[in-house]
């Protein structure tokens, strides 16, 4: 897809004429992106056919909120953080506290290095969850690639998944071609993920040609999920209720590298590079992609007036249990790491087991009246 | 199904590619990186990109086949726009079971060139046959030629005629880049300031009005946001929102210009009551004086004697005029014979908020179904006759008398 390939014609035209209005914007990209920077930028184009304009539509086309800063700007392929680095390398420091480009991101999937998380108090940790993001090789991302593409990363995944075993095996449904009762059934689960609604993913191209080639994978126990070609080209959630958290990130550690060395094996393994860790649509999920969070019920505590200095020195945030931009319901908050590059999985998923731990504590001392002034963390 | 086992080391690429569809070796696949587009092209071959439109109903899922979309899908415009993008809203919009959508825009004038073997039957399909291969267009913009086009205001609440232009060079909003779109801007702005008199205005840009010069605009009807119909979103028409779009009309508040909505430019004359044959001079002398202005600068509408004037959307070319009225019914909206005597006459209706939209009570917006192959006397010559015979209809079930349903008027002069 080459959406805004008209880059050579588009050259007869000024800096000027074409540069965006973003006075008033407030978006990541909106602060990066100078005449100087565009003027460079404007007559590259990654070997696939991305240009800057396709890079920035999203953010030109969603001024973003006062309160919110979103990214406002997708890569469209693995290039994409190389040809415009000019753009992105400041993008992704100011999104991922002061990343440099000669910064190198750790990624550690060894499980076992987690200590704990087996020990969340069920009373008040209702689910737990950790989520990433996978790109292959080979293939643009979803802003940018085709429906050719799209089938054939589709026919991969399907392939891959297909042949794992054991505690992993389970079924793909086509979005396209799932039965009523099928669809009933994944709804039910929570499983079901529909055509994105939101501006900042529909103008960056994402929902081109939809349902066509998406789906969703899931285990046998419905405890590891797939899906394939919404945002990313793979998401992966290892989910189940209760607090065992250690239980959770074994399973998507095991699941995650049996899925890898199956796409390696045939020339497409997972984008990935030491200075970015894993590649995704998003500069927000750069490094390590994963959020891993839980349901936890904190009423006391989410009332008290440090909540939100709390959540900061745990390097925690909190959302609604609809996730991303919802509200809490009944207390009941969904917390997960703020992180994701220059920090590494496991490194990620201790920080919500540790957090989650001792905000628990928090919550059994103010629910005795007790003062929880004493337990307040540092800055980690 | 291919089997992955077969899969496996380098020398099975060809196999690989093979199993995706794609032709045998002899081009680059780096798995280290994304492929060069000329690659892309050759290892997905037409019918691995070739939409599935089995659940569409839309004139571009019923014409293109896929021996079209094989030979179209590389080539490009001048402008570099594609068939991909052409159709992109139709492959994202499958359409309604009752309502048929065009499902193509045009990004350019070649557009309808190039992709001809496409558009060619989508147009046949929308204008009742009309065939672009061999008919020609007639373009008459004489007002002095209509007849009894004053119609009843006890019964006519209001009359307005609206069509679009394009100003030909500049890419059309589906393609258009931000500098194109502010050029658009220039060029309309700059031939609006010279008019005069009756057509004397002012125009107001999108991202800069005041609140007040917004809520003004809102009451008086004339504001346009930002489109949420995903018929125009999945064609790329709202990007960049609120660049470079605005609203001109003159101080009488009876001429409206919209500046880079789904068109170049929208044209639009108005007016409270039923004097059809004002609002239609107006349309006429304005849209001559705009483009005798813009010829001063060098610049002219898109034309040809094909397709008539050039708009995004197919369903718009030819005169691109919609000429209507709002009209009060309630006898005859009630009559089971009224969508046939609408059909007969060539006339449509839609409810007082426009395309998509219920009637309130008993007034309805009546308008010309037609675009392309009448020209713009013979619409509004046809809505004038069409609403007068619509008004004695009613007077008659007023008295108790009988109706007559009319004869089907004839398609397309030969």
């Amino acid at each position: 897809m080459t959406k805004n390939c008209h880059n050579d014609y588009k050259m007869k035209f000024s800096v000027d004429d074409e540069f965006p209005d973003l006075t008033k914007h407030n978006n990541h990209m909106a602060k990066a992106l100078t005449k100087e920077i565009y003027a460079k930028l404007r007559s590259k184009s990654t070997p696939s056919g991305f240009t800057v304009d396709d890079v920035i539509q999203t953010g030109v086309d969603n001024p973003g909120h006062p309160f919110i800063m979103t990214v406002g700007c997708v890569a469209g392929d693995e290039e994409s953080y190389e040809v415009f680095k000019d753009l992105l390398d400041p993008v992704i420091s100011d999104r991922h506290g002061g990343y440099k480009p000669t910064d190198k991101h750790k990624t550690d999937l060894n499980f076992e290095n987690l200590k704990g998380g087996d020990d969340l108090d069920p009373n008040y940790v209702l689910s737990s969850r950790v989520r990433t993001g996978r790109s292959i090789k080979g293939f643009t991302l979803p802003p940018h690639n085709s429906r050719g593409e799209r089938r054939a990363i589709q026919n991969l995944s399907i392939e891959a998944l297909s042949s794992l075993e054991g505690e992993f095996k389970g079924k793909y449904y086509p979005l396209d071609g799932m039965t009523d009762a099928e669809q009933e059934q994944l709804i039910a689960d929570h499983f079901l993920f529909d055509k994105p609604v939101s501006p900042l993913l529909t103008c960056a191209g994402m929902a081109r040609d939809w349902p066509d080639a998406r789906g969703i994978w899931h285990n046998d126990n419905k405890t590891f999920l797939v899906w394939v070609n919404e945002e990313d080209h793979l998401r992966v959630i290892s989910m189940q209720k209760g607090g065992n958290m250690k239980e959770v990130f074994r399973r998507f550690c095991v699941g995650l590298q049996k899925i890898e060395e199956i796409f390696k094996k045939h020339n497409h393994g997972f984008m990935w590079n030491e200075h970015l860790g894993y590649i995704l649509t998003c500069p927000s999920n750069l490094g390590t992609g994963l959020r891993g969070g839980v349901h936890v019920k904190l009423p006391k505590l989410s009332t008290h007036p440090k909540f939100e200095e709390i959540l900061t020195r745990l390097r925690l945030q909190k959302r609604g249990t609809g996730g991303v931009d919802t509200a809490s319901v009944g207390g009941v908050f969904d917390i997960s790491n703020a992180d994701r590059l220059g920090s590494s999985e496991v490194e990620q998923v201790q920080l919500v087991v540790d957090g989650v731990k001792l905000m628990v504590e928090m919550e059994k001392k103010l629910e005795k009246g007790e003062s929880i002034d004493g337990m307040i963390p540092a800055q980690k | 199904m291919y089997s992955f086992t077969r899969l496996i080391s380098k020398r099975n690429t060809a196999v690989l590619l093979a199993g995706l569809g794609a032709g045998t070796a002899g081009f680059l696949l780096s798995e280290n990186s994304s492929l060069a587009a000329e690659a892309k092209k050759k290892l997905y071959p037409p019918s691995s990109d070739y939409p599935d439109l089995r659940k569409h109903n839309n004139c571009m899922a019923s014409a293109l086949t896929p021996a079209i979309y094989a030979k179209l899908r590389d080539k490009v415009t001048p402008n570099n726009w594609t068939l991909d993008q052409c159709i992109q809203t139709g492959v994202d919009n499958p359409g309604h079971p009752f309502i048929k959508t065009v499902g193509c825009v045009a990004g350019d004038e070649e557009s309808y060139e190039v992709f001809a073997e496409l558009f060619d039957p989508v147009i046949k399909d929308r204008h009742n046959g009309y065939d672009p291969r061999v008919m020609k267009h007639p373009t008459d913009l004489d007002a002095s030629k209509i007849t009894h086009g004053m119609f009843d205001e006890n019964y006519v609440l209001s009359s307005r005629v609206r069509t679009g232009r394009s100003i030909r060079g500049l890419s059309l909003p589906p393609a258009c880049s931000r500098a194109e779109r502010r050029e658009v801007e220039r060029v309309a702005v700059t031939a609006l300031a010279g008019l005069k008199g009756d057509l004397a205005g002012r125009y107001y840009s999108l991202g800069d009005m005041t609140d007040k010069e917004q809520q003004q605009l809102i009451d008086d009807h004339f504001l346009f946001d930002k489109p949420v119909s995903p018929l125009l979103t999945c064609a790329f028409m709202a990007r960049d929102w609120p660049d470079a779009r605005g609203i001109w009309h003159n101080n009488d508040k009876t001429f409206l210009i919209w500046v880079n909505e789904e068109d170049h430019t929208r044209v639009i004359s108005m007016e409270k009551g039923g004097n059809m044959k004002r609002v239609f001079e107006r349309f006429c002398n304005g849209l001559k004086q705009v483009e005798h202005l813009i010829q001063e600068r060098g610049w002219e509408f898109m034309w040809n004697e094909r397709l008539g004037y050039i708009l995004t959307c197919p369903s718009n070319l030819g005169t691109g005029l919609r000429a209507g009225v709002h009209v009060r019914l309630p006898k005859l909206s009630k009559d089971p014979r009224f969508s046939k005597i609408l059909d007969n006459l060539r006339l449509q209706k839609r409810g007082t908020g426009g395309v998509d939209t219920a009637a309130t009570g008993d007034t309805f917006d009546i308008s010309n179904l037609d675009r392309l192959g009448k020209s713009e006397v013979e619409l509004v010559q046809l809505v004038v006759d069409g609403v007068n015979y619509l008004i004695e209809c009613e007077k008659r079930l007023e008295k108790g008398q009988d109706i007559k349903i009319p004869s089907p008027i004839v398609q397309f002069r030969k």
